[in-house]
């Protein structure tokens, strides 16, 4: 009985906690709630996961009533995979979260922090579960407003002007998609994806739905921080407290990319979007590779190590774009891959510099100096996954970088196959100006001692994740794989 | 001498010997120094012994295959063993026991910091050598190949001074960009349009690849093998001078740079196949680089005062020799290539040695410091002096029967060029090793106190006194390794 019902309790339980973590208050007691919810959603993903895997296509009618009248939850591989993304980053994020929050959140507002934790997780799980492009944007919104908040509690008054930013970008970005999916009801009639799906090959050729897709593109880019309209991440990821940087960078963008995947693939999935609408394909690919340039090149030049990363998440989102925009089964299960792969590193270093933010007080690369030698399991996580981020065989970035590469060579685009491996030079340069500091330097302050074991723990549970799956890759590649499979097939004329 | 194990359990444990040893390294620690370097040898011993036992079976023509699950799709980590990854983990595990020897004297007379993560570094190098030499498929060999890379990195930076950081910096930027940027594309188009990774006796490419597509893959191969230093992708190899001594001996006279010729030959030889190469690829340029590299490393180092970096321009030059002797394409100069691999290695760390314990005894790193020196260091510099000759080519030293297998080589294939070559590199390798020789035992010492010295430690002339000796066995007993390189072709 229970096990039919796991659609909506995916994203009910954490939108139910939320208010009552704000009647707990206290942020013991709000944080054993918020780690409990978080595993369950976990634990409830990956059992969607392997239903998905088995089963094929998942469908969920809320209340009982039938699309397109009442709200269809609709999960496939890819879905199922990003809410296994979302809740399992989550849950090793929230293990971490006690200590590092006391430290640089204050004490009297921690409790809001869990109760925006858990308001975010809910928009992030509703995104990758629903089947319905307006509850998509609702789900949107609150994972959108929740993520203002979190950036904006941040101690350094900085963090204002970011969170400001980023809400004027994001509220761009989804005003964008509302009116994109307010075109596409003009000539449809429907909100259902699996609908417009259906209906949206007879109208393809019409303006409006031309300026639909558009609209939802360009927001939905937005979103997901595709060059050049980044500009709103850099300081939000630089200036939000630690735990909840590594919280998004692994997610937020994550789940935006899968909005745009969602679109392309099958809500247009009947229309050939590339073919029918010339250049999207062209433009997607340049700025996919133009971004991972021009952010890994700005990246080399920060001097506050979470700004490089953040510049260095831009340049990823373009690998993700870059396989999308290649269109076949191996460039896109690249990119989905990479979701997964890159949400791993991204997240390990994130935790890897809120533990050095915690003991040394900062994290630019002075702070670094001698931290190999104070904070040794802190740092060896960071090489880790600055390895992966390079593409370093044995390490998930290596599998994305494989993925991808065959996906353009299949194509034959051999000067593309030397931009992508060149581009992942660049890392090489901005990760090794870490290292050198590291272990190299002698420390500026003796005192500096290693993090403590809850904040370790949840570090190297990243840290060896991004070696398991980098070793025995075939369990991702496979939901990869039948993902895209799914995603390129569903829709096919 | 069989351990009573199966060849494939033998593989594995000698695969995980030394990184099980590098465990135990960094557990010890710097507190028990003894135990430590106890734990080193032990290793050392036990792989060597471990590797030593399989010879037998590959020589019946066994080819032990172990899988070790599957990283991608149809891509498994595999290792499968044929004579020139015999030779090339042969080579390498036994030296590695001289070189610890050495390397313990080394580190303690010099002091150095740092010792145990160097001595931890220096074994999972030896892991990624050993599993260099024993992969099964081009994805096995490059991952291990990218290790190795990584793990010398921090040995390369080890005196952490802003030299060490700014050559190991080169060190490692020129190995990652070419590997990363060149060889895995050429990986990866290998994949494409071969279907296949695995070293096939004849290769994979014939029938499934066309001539321009393998032109362009053969040029992204050998430039993405960096380790084999042909210029201008070389510079990394100097640079790596500023590590110890026994790093440079081990890793960058015999480890590192013979992974990258080691490479070269599986890729020419089980990726392409001799006979697809001869017939559908133009490969003369690889043939004319080589040869430049020879002459012109040879040139440069004719030139430089200081001993490490004239070794270092050496090897480079001597590394050329294999690439060549590939290029070719004809089977005796594929068996001088491997053979080559053996005896430049034993000449080239005698010669490493030498000049380590030249500066732990005297603290002289520079040529012209050297005149009389024989005379304090009898041991050291008639080590110097075999060395010297092996890489001459001059008998009774290994690297007269590598050459010779060259030179016969190049003469059945008609390659005159090649022949030219050789007979000038002899001259200019006897252009700078002989007068050092001549200026260590006949010059007259300058009357300096600093030169109230005598031989380096023990342990160390024990160390270049195997090698040295192990370079004129090779010339005397060369059967072994003639018969393992004759299964190449």
């Amino acid at each position: 009985m229970i096990a039919s019902q796991l659609p909506i309790l995916q994203v009910i339980v954490p939108l139910i906690a939320a208010p009552l973590v704000l009647l707990l208050r206290r942020s013991g007691a709000a944080w054993a709630l918020t780690l409990l919810v978080t595993w369950s959603m976990f634990a409830i993903a990956l059992v969607l996961l392997a239903q998905v895997m088995d089963g094929g296509v998942l469908y969920y009618r809320i209340g009982g009533w039938a699309a397109p009248w009442g709200i269809e939850y609709r999960l496939d591989q890819v879905g199922a995979l990003v809410l296994v993304i979302v809740s399992g980053i989550g849950s090793v994020v929230i293990a971490y979260a006690r200590a590092s929050v006391e430290r640089e959140i204050d004490s009297e507002r921690i409790y809001l922090f869990y109760c925006m934790y858990l308001l975010c997780l809910t928009g992030l799980l509703g995104i990758a579960i629903t089947g319905d492009v307006f509850n998509l944007f609702v789900f949107l919104e609150i994972s959108s407003l929740s993520s203002y908040v979190l950036i904006a509690l941040g101690r350094n008054r900085r963090a204002l002007t970011a969170a400001y930013r980023y809400l004027i970008m994001g509220t761009i970005g989804a005003t964008f998609y509302i009116i994109g999916v307010g075109l596409m009801y003009m000539q449809t009639g429907t909100l259902n994806i699996d609908d417009l799906a259906t209906l949206i090959p007879a109208v393809a050729d019409s303006r409006t739905i031309h300026a639909a897709l558009a609209f939802l593109t360009v927001g939905i880019c937005l979103k997901l921080a595709l060059f050049p309209l980044h500009m709103w991440l850099p300081n939000a990821y630089a200036f939000a407290p630690s735990v909840v940087t590594a919280f998004l960078a692994a997610t937020a963008t994550k789940v935006a990319v899968y909005i745009l995947i969602r679109i392309v693939f099958t809500v247009f999935g009947g229309v050939d979007v590339f073919a029918v609408v010339p250049l999207v394909q062209e433009a997607l690919m340049g700025l996919a590779l133009i971004g991972v340039f021009a952010a890994s090149s700005v990246a080399i030049y920060q001097n506050d190590i979470k700004r490089m990363l953040a510049y260095s998440s831009v340049a990823q989102i373009g690998y993700i774009i870059l396989g999308i925009s290649l269109a076949s089964s191996t460039g896109l299960t690249g990119g989905i891959i990479h979701l997964f792969n890159h949400a791993l590193m991204k997240c390990t270093l994130f935790l890897a510099m809120g533990a050095v933010f915690m003991q040394a007080g900062g994290v630019s690369i002075r702070h670094m100096q001698g931290i190999g030698k104070t904070m040794p399991w802190t740092m060896a996580a960071f090489v880790i996954g600055g390895l992966s981020l390079i593409g370093v065989p044995l390490t998930v970035g290596f599998i994305s970088k494989w993925y991808l590469i065959l996906g353009v060579l299949e194509k034959g685009m051999w000067p593309v196959a030397g931009l992508v491996v060149l581009g992942s030079l660049l890392a090489v340069i901005y990760i090794w100006r870490v290292i050198e500091a590291a272990y190299f330097k002698d420390p500026s302050n003796d005192t500096i001692t290693e993090a403590p074991l809850s904040m370790l723990a949840p570090m190297w549970v990243m840290a060896l994740a991004s070696v398991y799956f980098g070793i025995d890759a075939t369990r991702t590649l496979d939901i990869a794989t039948s993902a895209a499979q799914t995603l390129l097939g569903g829709g096919a004329p | 001498m069989s351990l009573g194990m199966s060849l494939e359990t033998t593989m594995l444990l000698a695969l995980a010997t030394p990184l099980a040893g590098s465990v135990g390294i960094a557990l010890v620690g710097n507190r028990q120094a003894n135990l430590r370097e106890a734990v080193t040898l032990l290793t050392a011993v036990t792989l060597f012994a471990l590797v030593a036992s399989l010879f037998p079976a590959i020589m019946d023509g066994a080819r032990p295959t172990l899988t070790l699950g599957e990283m991608l799709p149809g891509l498994p980590i595999q290792f499968t063993l044929e004579p020139l990854g015999m030779t090339f983990a042969g080579v390498a595990s036994f030296l590695w026991i001289v070189n610890s020897l050495y390397s313990i004297g080394y580190m303690r007379a010099n002091k150095e910091m740092n010792q145990t993560r160097f001595y931890v570094c220096f074994a999972i190098a030896l892991a990624s050598t050993i599993g260099v030499a024993f992969a099964g498929n081009m994805l096995t060999l490059f991952i291990c190949y990218e290790v190795l890379t990584i793990c010398t990195y921090p040995l390369v930076a080890h005196a952490g001074t802003d030299l060490a950081k700014r050559n190991a910096r080169i060190y490692l930027g020129i190995l990652l960009t070419t590997s990363i940027g060149l060889q895995l594309l050429a990986i990866l188009g290998t994949w494409v349009y071969a279907g296949t990774l695995d070293f096939r006796d004849g290769g994979i490419m014939a029938g499934a690849v066309e001539g321009p597509v393998a032109a362009i893959l053969l040029f992204l191969y050998m430039y993405g093998i960096g380790k084999a230093a042909i210029m201008p992708v070389h510079r990394w190899l100097p640079a790596a001078m500023v590590a110890p001594t026994p790093v440079s001996a081990l890793l960058h006279a015999v480890a590192v740079v013979k992974a990258g010729v080691f490479t070269v030959l599986k890729v020419v030889v089980y990726l392409f196949g001799i006979d697809y190469l001869t017939e559908w690829v133009n490969s003369d340029w690889l043939f004319y680089v080589a040869g430049f590299t020879i002459l012109a490393a040879s040139t440069i180092a004719l030139r430089q005062n200081n001993l490490k970096r004239m070794l270092a321009y050496s090897t480079v030059s001597q590394l050329s020799y294999v690439v060549m002797a590939t290029a070719i394409l004809a089977p005796l100069s594929i068996v001088g290539a491997a053979l080559h691999i053996v005896a430049h290695a034993f000449g080239k760390i005698t010669l490493f040695f030498a000049a380590g314990s030249i500066y732990t005894a005297a603290h002289k790193t520079e040529i012209n410091q050297l005149d009389g020196i024989g005379r304090r260091m009898p041991w050291t510099m008639g080590a110097f002096a075999i060395g010297a000759l092996s890489m001459i080519g001059i008998p009774p030293t290994a690297g007269f029967i590598s050459k010779w297998y060259i030179l016969n080589g190049a003469m059945d294939a008609g390659h005159m060029a090649a022949v030219a070559v050789i007979i000038i590199s002899a001259l200019l390798n006897a252009g700078y090793f002989l007068p050092i020789v001549y200026a260590a035992f006949f010059k007259k010492p300058s009357a300096d106190k600093a030169d109230d010295h005598g031989e380096a430690p023990w342990p160390m002339v024990v160390a270049l006194t195997v090698t040295a000796a192990g370079t004129i066995l090779l010339f005397l007993f060369p059967e072994v390794f003639i018969d393992l390189a004759q299964q190449l072709i």
